[in-house]
């Protein structure tokens, strides 16, 4: 009876893994998980071949990848050209991601913050909305004298990792003090933690006089309000493709650093961008094809996916470098 | 047949106790570097992750970066002390030629230096501590906020929930008509199978905005926490009391209504005293429910690492911090996380032994 039992099973697996084609496992970075999704989901279509992207976290990812537990792994944290020789591994990113500033303040649809608004609401030192210091820039908006009500991830990620990353690109207070993090102690006196985007955007809804950091696809999918950040040209930038387009033309991604960048913070267009990584391990040549080609699918066939979903697809001009990285690398 | 009837349950019994065991001894030699590096005064020091400044012989010199004036940085140096992995890329803007950027703009050079990054392989600090001429940054972390959270979410829940509970108890084994009980008391039993994840966006989307609504603060709060805690264990209390209420003898009920006592007073004076160690057993199973739940805690409690002032302010638990935290741990964070499963098993213990021996000493007479 048991016999039959393990022999019917093997059968069937065997069955499965034959009908299916290949299949890549990947994991880590949750920023990048709706895009590989999909992704995934049309490579599936067209080849066949499937691509399992669990989201765990950019650390997970990295740690997975280094103990070879997967085939590729995703992070929001470019690694060192040091540690990449180190641990065997390539690196090369996928897609650039954006970070709105969402907000809930009743009758207010329109508020603008300049740096040093922001600078203050995130260092605590500004704690009312009607600070000058925020009135200055919004003439004509009734800002309410209410406390500001700091909405962050209370789990550990790469969204939190981006965000303080562009603060400490911003300002020299925060870079000192606090630097770039996958989870911070905040120093405002007034500030909740919501799990996950999804809860962040849950408590800013829930929540009067709130302001937080989410996904900026999150921001759109719950229908938040979201704030016009000024940019390092000192204008005032709202949150759209167009402006996420400008910033990711500013990316410096070099191959000879394996792409050992981060873009936050560009000279022009929407200053809280993030570009998002794929780690793949040296020896593993067949596997390495798969997700090159699984990527590359992306690249050609997925720009309008990453759009709907809110990412800013890589310009043509690093995708070539990309693939110049992977033919340099006998993998394309 | 006997004889494999006997070893079968002793296997059993000895196959669960090597199991909690190993688990015991798992999470000790993981929370060893955590242990050794912050000994006992870990369950005392509201501080988590919190950068500190130490010198030379490894004392701390300034109580944590909050306190941290900006002067203090000019005579600090910070090592990196990780791997490079925790290093910041700084893209060397200038010199990759885009045409873009050929305007000659300077005034990126002042972000170019590294920016300071947690360190979660931190291995060799004392080492490199050691080498230093100035001081270096360490990382500290303590589990007063998470312990204090857990204990009074519970406590919370538990206010809420034991009266609730032995309402619903005495109604369907004393009160209700008959034809109402079995619908109810499946109802009830129902309500226990439900996966604490519902129970936390139930709290997320409506019970916490309702809560905030009637007692100010947020939506995510201690408070909130705590009954959303209390909802989630009233179906096991209720149902666990209800049974033990029903194993009264009606003889004894019968007896005390001839004698001309009151509902209240049968209820009070014969039915209670008779199922106390059911009831109580019942609390207790409860409580460990209430002490070790995660998900449903992790969307409504606010995760910030502070000591709720009111109870309306957010906090954190023990489970709700590892829940967070885990996935992306490493090195002494992670070691961190494993002290504080530890001390949650210890407490678990305690709170439960405690329970059980105080249920059997008093149940003798």
């Amino acid at each position: 009876m048991l016999k039959k039992i393990v022999l019917a099973s093997a059968m069937a697996m065997t069955a499965v893994s034959v009908r299916a084609g290949t299949t890549i496992e990947g994991t880590g970075s949750s920023f990048a998980y709706p895009i590989y999704k999909s992704w995934a989901t049309e490579y599936y279509n067209a080849t066949g071949n499937k691509v399992n992207y669990t989201p765990t976290g950019s650390g997970a990812g990295i740690k997975a990848i280094s103990a070879r537990e997967v085939d590729f792994g995703g992070s929001d944290k470019p690694l060192k050209p040091s540690t990449l020789k180190k641990k065997g591994l390539y690196q090369f990113p996928t897609v650039v991601g954006a970070i709105a500033l969402a907000y809930n303040i009743p009758g207010v649809d329109r508020l603008r913050l300049s740096e040093n608004a922001l600078s203050g609401i995130v260092l605590g030192t500004i704690q009312y909305w009607d600070n000058p210091v925020i009135r200055k820039d919004n003439p004509g908006v009734k800002l309410p004298h209410k406390k500001v009500l700091f909405v962050h991830r209370s789990d550990k990620s790469g969204t939190t990792f981006a965000f303080t990353y562009y603060l400490s690109k911003m300002n020299s207070v925060w870079r000192s003090h606090f630097g770039a993090k996958k989870a911070v102690n905040w120093p405002m006196e007034n500030h909740i933690g919501g799990k996950g985007n999804f809860g962040v955007s849950t408590a800013i809804k829930t929540n009067k006089y709130s302001i937080g950091y989410v996904d900026y696809a999150d921001a759109v999918k719950n229908g938040l309000k979201m704030v016009e950040v000024e940019g390092r040209n000192g204008r005032f930038i709202k949150p759209e493709l167009k402006a996420f387009q400008e910033a990711a033309r500013f990316a410096v991604l070099d191959p000879k650093k394996d792409f050992y960048a981060n873009i936050a913070y560009p000279r022009k267009g929407y200053p809280i961008v993030s570009v998002t990584f794929a780690l793949i391990a040296k020896e593993k040549k067949d596997k390495n094809r798969e997700v090159v080609k699984f990527v590359d699918f992306g690249f050609k066939n997925g720009d309008d996916n990453a759009t709907k979903l809110g990412y800013v697809p890589l310009p043509a001009a690093v995708k070539e470098k990309v693939r110049a990285y992977w033919k340099e690398k006998g993998l394309y | 047949m006997e004889k494999i009837f006997a070893r079968l349950s002793w296997l059993s019994a000895t196959t669960l106790l090597l199991v909690l065991l190993a688990t015991l001894y798992v999470l000790y030699i993981q929370a060893k570097p955590a242990m050794d590096e912050f000994g006992w005064q870990f369950v005392l020091d509201p501080r988590w992750g919190v950068d500190v400044v130490v010198d030379e012989a490894g004392n701390a010199v300034d109580g944590g970066h909050e306190e941290a004036s900006g002067a203090d940085s000019g005579g600090v140096v910070r090592l990196d002390m990780g791997d490079d992995e925790d290093a910041i890329p700084m893209e060397d803007e200038t010199a990759t030629g885009q045409p873009e950027l050929a305007e000659g703009d300077l005034d990126g050079e002042a972000i170019d230096e590294e920016i300071p990054m947690e360190d979660e392989t931190a291995t060799g600090q004392d080492e490199l501590a050691g080498e230093a001429q100035t001081s270096s940054i360490k990382v500290v972390y303590g589990g007063l906020v998470p312990i204090v959270g857990t204990v009074l979410s519970t406590l919370i829940a538990m206010a809420f929930a034991v009266p609730l509970a032995m309402g619903i108890a005495v109604f369907l084994s004393e009160i209700s008509v008959d034809w109402l009980k079995t619908p109810v008391g499946v109802a009830i039993e129902l309500l226990a199978a439900i996966p604490s994840i519902i129970y936390g966006m139930w709290g997320l989307f409506f019970f916490g905005p309702m809560v905030a609504h009637i007692f100010g603060g947020s939506s995510v709060s201690l408070l909130v926490a705590g009954l959303v805690l209390g909802v989630m264990v009233i179906p096991f209390m209720a149902a666990l009391s209800r049974d033990a209420i029903n194993t009264t003898p009606n003889v004894l009920k019968e007896s005390a209504y001839a004698v001309g006592a009151t509902r209240f007073e049968v209820v009070k004076d014969i039915i209670f005293p008779y199922a106390r160690t059911g009831i109580l057993g019942s609390i207790i199973i409860s409580l460990g429910r209430a002490l070790g739940e995660t998900m449903a805690v992790a969307f409504v409690i606010g995760g910030v690492y502070k000591l709720a002032e009111h109870i309306t302010d957010p906090t954190i638990s023990i489970p709700v911090a590892l829940a967070n935290n885990f996935a992306e741990s490493s090195g002494l964070s992670l070691a961190s996380l494993y002290y504080l499963a530890f001390i949650l098993f210890v407490v678990s213990f305690v709170i439960i032994f405690t329970a059980k021996e105080f249920l059997l000493r008093r149940s003798k007479y």
